[in-house]
């Protein structure tokens, strides 16, 4: 339970980190929050030749709103300044709503929302946050930046289209659009532990109460958060009823891809998704003041 | 053997510098460096708390830090809680007096972190219900106690600390 032995590096400006992965490579690690790499490098499940520390870069540290309400959130920003920051709580509620859900205190004192996004675990919540909200993330070498939306940034379980020369270094989160509900909701045996299963809703209506659109986001229901589309696609045009809400948690249910295990059965998890997408459904259009 | 990086830090108001190799990890490098052994080791991978200290004031996994990170930080250690060494020598906090009188420990391997996170918690949260407690107490795992009587203790502890004149770290 010791990590294998590896070269560190404790850079203070961003462009040595662009340096060192652009020389290093996949061989160089990125250490943010380490709560999910130093858990693997204790178990020797990863041993990296070199880490990466990037808790001296304090430029990638901000929550900022800009002029058009887009929320620009740095990577090193750590989980719990999201979920104690006013600016989160008032501009993108559901992530301020989510972060408790998120493992125990102890863990949110160092995890970054950079560092989740880039480990890309199925279970985790921010990814699942991030795609709901139509996010969009910023990806930085040496050769420049591109941005990523949050739909094609995870392409696997754990992978995400970041490239090995790149660093993730900022979160863009549109602002919610009028008459617009959400809600999180999340399953798990102990407090702070991976969810079974879990979703976001985003809700948006129109001045009449038709669903303009909506997105259902699922964590630990595949190799990504599964966005269920043909699902959602069920609202749009509608005025939404708790039949309406029904057919589409059941749809939702086959949509999405759960993997049973010795705790929780296929069906099980297919029947909890079904349970909790009611709910989520029901709090989201709750929240909208037509 | 891997190249050794100096480390400077305050822990328990007192400052250390050692010389570590990059993976010693920080609750290793408490234990064993500084010979703190008051911080508890249990599965190294963040679930059980026992390793829990305060970085910067705040309650952190110290098994998933490594030393070198620490360097230029200050730290705060269970052996920081009491005023061991000052003039109310002897004295606990308020809080291992409440685990003291409510039994609030049989085996008392998980209760350092329990102690660290709750001084922090207190602060923040001088009145809570016994369902606050508990929630706070999610990222802790006692296999003794069955918990109830560590929620009576820091019930008690938060009564205590109301009217404590401590000074108290963290």
């Amino acid at each position: 339970m010791k990590p294998a032995p590896f070269e560190y590096v404790v850079p203070d400006s961003l462009t040595e980190v662009l340096e060192l992965v652009a020389k290093h490579g996949e061989d160089a690690k990125l250490l943010a929050g380490g709560q999910s790499i130093v858990p693997a490098m204790n178990f020797r499940l990863t041993q990296p030749s070199l880490i990466v520390d990037l808790n001296r870069l304090d430029e990638l540290n901000f929550i900022n709103e800009g002029s058009n309400g887009v929320l620009k959130i740095g990577a090193m920003t750590r989980q719990r300044q999201l979920e104690r920051d006013p600016v989160i709580k008032a501009k993108a509620p559901l992530l301020h709503e989510t972060m408790p859900y998120i493992a125990h205190e102890q863990i949110r004192n160092r995890g970054t929302l950079g560092g989740s996004i880039a480990h890309a675990d199925p279970a985790s919540e921010i990814p699942v946050i991030i795609t709901a909200l139509g996010g969009r993330i910023l990806f930085q070498s040496l050769k420049g930046q591109r941005w990523v939306a949050a739909d094609e940034c995870f392409v696997g379980i754990f992978t995400t289209d970041i490239a090995p020369d790149e660093v993730l270094i900022e979160v863009e989160i549109p602002p919610l659009p009028d008459r617009t509900g959400w809600a999180f909701t999340e399953f798990a045996r102990r407090r702070g532990d991976y969810a079974l299963i879990g979703l976001a809703v985003v809700m948006t209506l129109d001045e009449e109460g038709v669903c303009l659109a909506t997105k259902v986001v699922y964590l630990n229901a595949g190799d990504l958060p599964v966005n269920a589309e043909a699902a959602s696609s069920l609202l749009v045009g509608e005025r939404p009823t708790d039949k309406l809400f029904e057919a589409v948690a059941e749809e939702a249910q086959m949509e999405i891809n759960p993997t049973g295990d010795i705790h929780a059965t296929e069906p099980y998890l297919r029947h909890l998704a079904k349970v909790l997408t009611i709910r989520a459904l029901n709090r989201a259009y709750e929240r909208i003041a037509v | 053997m891997n190249e050794l990086f100096e480390v400077n830090l305050i822990v328990n108001r007192k400052s250390y510098s050692r010389r570590v190799e990059p993976r010693l990890l920080l609750s290793d490098f408490l234990r064993h460096d500084l010979d703190l052994t008051g911080t508890h080791v249990g599965c190294e991978h963040g679930v059980c708390g026992a390793c829990t200290i305060l970085f910067d004031g705040l309650p952190i996994r110290s098994c998933l830090m490594f030393a070198v990170q620490a360097d230029g930080h200050e730290l705060t250690t269970v052996e920081g809680l009491s005023s061991f060494g000052s003039e109310r020598n002897g004295e606990l906090h308020p809080i291992q007096q409440a685990f003291w009188e409510k039994h609030g420990l049989q085996c008392g391997f998980c209760t350092a972190g329990i102690l660290m996170t709750m001084s922090v918690y207190l602060k923040e949260n001088p009145k809570p219900s016994e369902h606050d407690v508990r929630e706070a107490l999610s990222g802790h795992l006692c296999r003794c106690t069955g918990y109830q009587h560590i929620v009576d203790a820091v019930l008690l502890a938060a009564e205590k600390m109301q009217v404590s004149t401590m000074d108290i770290p963290g």
